[in-house]
């Protein structure tokens, strides 16, 4: 249904140096209107400096970007008129209350003081943020603070967003309530960018992933594309009674090939690329007397995705290139 | 209120549904609706006028009582001569908190918010320079009421008070943007700080705030006759006196504006790039 819209982004060969350091180096991306894109990669890839540059908050040193059909350098007021930005620090003013922030936003996006007003109280009902309006946002919980960030974004509904690490320190129960938010923008129209190192955020609401690792894209596609990529999926078994598993694990072997035997006694993983084969080989179990506690058959987490494009886990690319002082320019620049 | 309730996800639904756009805020409205935020803060943390209200109330007192005697033969006297200085001085004091303040903001993630948005480029930089104006505006009538207090007599009476209170102010928001030029290449605010205050301290003593320039040796004399802030503090003595000379306002005024033109635009310029 989206396909035949024009991009909403369209970035070429985006460079941009900080010294010697190419923190963003030749990165491509192309981004379907309305969609969740996700940008996934470890801390110093490269995602915050994309994002700047997308929202026109740094110039690129190299290549082309259209935000919305306008260049981000040649246009960077029309990008500004229709884009917001939810900051990996979050954006809002610490000095202020919840209500002030959103009043604030509303007036320097146009609106006369009785509708900010009013778009105010909307959005702090909506967020569940009534209650701590009129409190110093520097006294919000991390939750709090994300979702009055996200509110401050819509308080006039942009065509675009960016959503640099939306749940980064957040609790299970806030980072849902962000997604949640998330996935009703998306319902409500809005082209979502979604910077992010959690591998399952990423899987959870992007239409599209690109993988992003040291300033340059390593793989781009919908979620199972990248994960068929990276080969078969898996079963895995667990089972009730750990003496069983001689048994099942011959029949796995039988029925599927490769198994492999777990530390926890009650575990076997077997490879399998076909559902309906994963399925016949559980009915295979239980006919046979074997008592499953559960299973689960799925493909590949992008953590082992991530793992087969580059060689190394996202936590060990980041350690590497802390080494090496490259997530440096990031950070200097987030404060900046 | 209305009796119909809502599920938390209908109101989110609702909230993020569609809503038309304004049309842009003007460059007054963003750079007011930034001043707002300026008022808001020092609501929120009113001890941060202590800085604006003790310390001119210190200096006063102590320049009055201790060096007064000395330095004119009677602090009477001398109060007559050093309040319109001090007016100058508590407010050129406190453009410098100015640049604090911009570089304080510049560590927190709402400037990347604010960047992002379709505004008037300078209406962040204008508009909290506004709202300072009104942190200027209490440390000067702050002097001015302890100064009468204490005996001191405006001979233009509130006109020129209220005349030499508004050029002192004007002035200051010239200043003002060298500092936060400062604010936008220093490191942090306590650098921001120590830089504005070795810059601004010397000027202000070197200066006829406090001494008649003509007990000066010779080289000296020369500098403060030329210092930009003599000509304002003799500018504001004459108004608050009544016999101000129109060169010296006018030549305050071209220095703020001045200031001004040469650092609204380098200030804004580095606010984008940084």
């Amino acid at each position: 249904m989206t396909a035949h819209l024009p991009p909403a982004i369209e970035a070429e060969g985006l460079v941009k140096a900080f010294g010697d350091v190419r923190a963003v180096d030749g990165v491509d991306l192309s981004v379907a209107g309305g969609s969740v894109y996700g940008v996934l990669g470890p801390n110093g890839a490269g995602k915050t400096t994309t994002i700047k540059m997308l929202a026109t908050l740094l110039r690129p040193d190299g290549g082309t970007a259209r935000v919305l059909g306008h260049d981000v350098v040649r246009e960077a007021h029309q990008v500004r008129r229709a884009v917001s930005l939810t900051g990996q620090l979050a954006s809002v003013d610490e000095d202020l209350t919840g209500r002030e922030n959103l009043i604030l936003i509303g007036l320097l996006l146009g609106l006369r003081r009785s509708a900010a007003k009013a778009r105010a109280q909307e959005l702090l009902e909506a967020f569940g943020l009534e209650e701590a309006a009129g409190r110093l946002v520097k006294n919000y919980s991390g939750g709090m603070r994300r979702r009055l960030d996200i509110a401050a974004s819509i308080v006039v509904t942009p065509r675009l967003m960016f959503l640099d690490e939306p749940t980064t320190g957040l609790d299970p129960r806030s980072r849902n309530q962000v997604w949640d938010i998330v996935r009703e923008l998306q319902g409500a129209g809005t082209t979502i960018l979604l910077c992010t190192q959690y591998l399952d955020e990423a899987d959870q609401l992007a239409d599209r992933i690109a993988v992003i690792d040291h300033g340059t894209v390593i793989a781009e596609g919908t979620p199972g594309q990248l994960k068929a990529s990276v080969g078969s999926g898996a079963l895995k078994v667990r089972l009730i009674d750990p003496e069983q598993r001689p048994q099942a694990h011959e029949i796995l072997a039988r029925e599927l090939g490769a198994v492999s035997l777990e530390a926890d006694p009650a575990r076997l993983t077997a490879t399998c690329a076909d559902a309906d084969r994963g399925a016949l080989a559980v009915s295979a179990l239980s006919e046979a007397g074997v008592r499953i506690a559960d299973f689960s058959l799925g493909q590949p987490t992008l953590d082992e995705v991530f793992l087969a494009l580059t060689g190394h886990t996202a936590e060990q690319s980041e350690e590497a290139s802390r080494g090496d002082a490259e997530p440096e320019p990031e950070r200097e620049e987030a404060v900046a | 209120m209305s009796t119909v309730t809502t599920s938390p996800d209908d109101a989110i639904r609702k909230a993020v549904a569609s809503t038309p756009r304004p049309g842009p805020a003007s460059p007054v409205a963003s750079a007011l609706a930034f001043g707002w935020r300026g008022m808001l803060k020092v609501k929120h943390v009113p001890e941060q006028l202590l800085d604006v209200t003790i310390t001119p109330v210190m200096f006063v007192l102590m320049f009055t009582y201790l060096f007064g005697g000395a330095i004119a033969g009677s602090t009477g006297e001398y109060l007559q001569y050093i309040l319109p200085g001090t007016l100058v001085m508590s407010v050129l004091f406190t453009t410098v908190y100015s640049g604090v303040a911009l570089n304080t903001d510049l560590t927190r993630g709402v400037v990347d918010r604010i960047r992002s948005l379709p505004i008037w480029r300078p209406s962040p930089l204008v508009g909290a320079l506004l709202g300072d104006s009104v942190r200027y505006l209490v440390a000067g009538t702050v002097i001015i009421v302890l100064g009468v207090i204490l005996g001191f007599d405006p001979e233009a009476g509130i006109g020129g008070v209220i005349a030499a209170l508004a050029l002192v102010v004007v002035f200051a928001f010239g200043l003002s943007w060298v500092f936060t030029t400062l604010g936008l290449v220093m490191r942090s605010p306590n650098a921001v700080m120590n830089a504005g205050f070795m810059a601004i301290f010397p000027l202000t003593f070197l200066s006829n705030v406090f001494v008649e320039p003509s007990t000066l040796p010779g080289v000296l004399e020369w500098f403060v006759n030329v210092n930009p802030i003599s000509l304002l503090s003799d500018a504001s003595r004459g108004l608050m006196a009544g016999n101000a000379e129109a060169s010296d306002i006018l030549i305050s005024l071209a220095v703020a504006a001045g200031l001004t033109a040469v650092f609204m635009p380098l200030t804004t310029r580095l606010y984008r790039s940084r």
